[in-house]
């Protein structure tokens, strides 16, 4: 059976503590009983004990068993924060590849300018970068987005990095502090969709820094925390300097 | 298969001609994340046998006409290499790849938790690039390990094992010369947590009570690669501590 100990930055990980051991669980390995408790996602009661259905790092909080995915993918939920790329046009809306199962649709109605029938290419043609908000997403994976919002908007200049959906909250910190901390130490304005797209914004060095320490995110993000890589990061520039 | 009664498949000591006792089988290891462009990939290797496995997705499923309103389809490709066998294979489908592709997706769809994805399709990829009998079991194994490394939930891992018949004697894990030259094959796909049979096939002849005795050696044979299986996602994901 595999434990690690959860490194700072990871309390939502650790049960809120942090140090706590955690536990990785494999499809179908029992967890545990199921009496006076709850299955959370990746976990499925089978009689009275809990299965686990997908890879990753047991947790129990609130009296609820989940897993913790180490891999998933992004399943859109209303009101996600999302960075999409126009993947096609209509005559009166836009569909987007949000990275996720299914194309995002934007309807001219949703856009923030006031869009004439035929004329959607004038205003976003394919390729171009957006952030934009999930309005609606029924049963059968049908995501409506928006940029009618505060802060939607085509994003016409910077880079945009993907990174796992697990790792989101692990870039963010408590309170978004580690994605304050990578603002200030790349001095780069930077977003962190929902989707796992991360749009990054600054100068050459500072856009190249902020995208390597992703990439290393993205290569440990599993078994190092991302405080440490952007502590690492942040003295390796301080050195440069 | 039906068995040659003049080649002779097991030494006077009752082993088998590689050495195994009859309820041993091949040594396997497996290794998770080996293709980075695949959301989850594996390579098992069991004996002289190599699958590779991909696993895309979950993804929309095109074309539409094999969506499914209620649950996601997996679309397995199996494949073996022109190279795999000392006989060059022409390259592309056949029959037989696509009665294993068949049979693995549909025993893949007993355990993964498919309601999850409507309308999606999970592609998995299986590529042999080294076979010597058991190529169904192994690449079933392999998509097993895949799946889960790519974070699609199942209810279960499921383990590809087989077992057979060699003069009049029931042995684990057939090898080339065995499965050619044998009685009876028996591969099947189980749930070692849950002790279900996802999938079974059947060549041969097997009387019920060496079918009981086959898969008696199935399942100790499945709880074996279970454990592999596991120890090589947690090899991945903690760094070398399992």
């Amino acid at each position: 059976m595999g434990w690690r100990v959860a490194a700072n930055g990871e309390k939502r990980m650790s049960q809120g503590q942090v140090g706590a051991e955690q536990r990785l669980v494999t499809p179908g390995m029992a967890v545990g009983p199921s009496t006076g408790k709850r299955a959370g996602s990746g976990i499925i009661a089978a009689e009275d004990t809990f299965v686990a259905t997908q890879l990753g790092w047991l947790r129990e909080r609130n009296n609820t068993v989940s897993v913790d995915p180490i891999n998933a993918a992004y399943m859109p939920r209303s009101g996600d924060l999302v960075v999409g790329i126009v993947a096609e046009v209509r005559n009166n809306l836009w569909f987007m590849n949000i990275n996720g199962s299914f194309q995002g649709l934007l309807p001219m109605s949703l856009a923030p300018w006031k869009v004439e029938f035929g004329a959607a290419r004038q205003h976003m043609d394919v390729g171009d970068v957006v952030l934009a908000r999930v309005q609606e997403v029924d049963e059968c994976h049908n995501v409506v987005l928006t940029m009618k919002g505060v802060g939607l908007r085509r994003l016409n200049q910077g880079a945009v990095e993907s990174i796992p959906v697990q790792h989101i909250d692990r870039v963010r910190g408590e309170n978004n502090s580690l994605l304050q901390r990578m603002r200030d130490a790349f001095d780069c304005r930077i977003m962190v969709g929902e989707n796992g797209r991360v749009w990054i914004d600054g100068s050459s060095e500072g856009t190249s820094g902020a995208r390597s320490a992703l990439h290393r995110l993205v290569r440990e993000g599993h078994t190092t925390a991302f405080e440490t890589i952007l502590s690492e990061m942040e003295n390796k520039t301080k050195g440069d300097a | 298969m039906g068995g040659y009664g003049d080649v002779q498949l097991l030494n006077d000591d009752g082993s088998r001609l590689d050495g195994r006792k009859v309820d041993e089988m091949r040594p396997v290891s497996i290794e998770a994340g080996v293709l980075p462009a695949a959301d989850g990939s594996a390579m098992v290797t069991h004996g002289l046998n190599v699958a590779v496995a991909a696993v895309y997705g979950p993804m929309e499923a095109h074309p539409r006409k094999i969506q499914r309103q209620d649950r996601a389809v997996i679309d397995v490709r199996y494949n073996m290499a022109p190279f795999s066998t000392s006989d060059r294979i022409r390259p592309g489908f056949n029959r037989r790849s696509r009665e294993i592709s068949k049979v693995t997706a549909e025993a893949l769809e007993s355990v993964v938790l498919v309601e999850r994805y409507p309308r999606s399709k999970i592609r998995v990829e299986i590529e042999i690039l080294a076979a010597e009998a058991g190529t169904r079991c192994a690449g079933i194994t392999a998509a097993a390990v895949a799946l889960a490394d790519a974070g699609i939930p199942m209810r279960d891992m499921i383990v590809g094992v087989a077992s057979g018949k060699i003069e009049d004697t029931v042995v684990l894990d057939l090898d080339k010369a065995e499965d050619n030259y044998g009685q009876a094959d028996l591969p099947v796909g189980i749930l070692p947590n849950t002790g279900e049979i996802a999938f079974l096939q059947m060549d041969g002849d097997l009387s019920p009570a060496e079918y009981e005795l086959a898969m008696e050696y199935n399942f100790k044979a499945a709880r074996e690669i279970h454990d592999i299986m596991v120890d090589a996602l947690q090899r991945r994901y903690e760094g070398g501590e399992a």
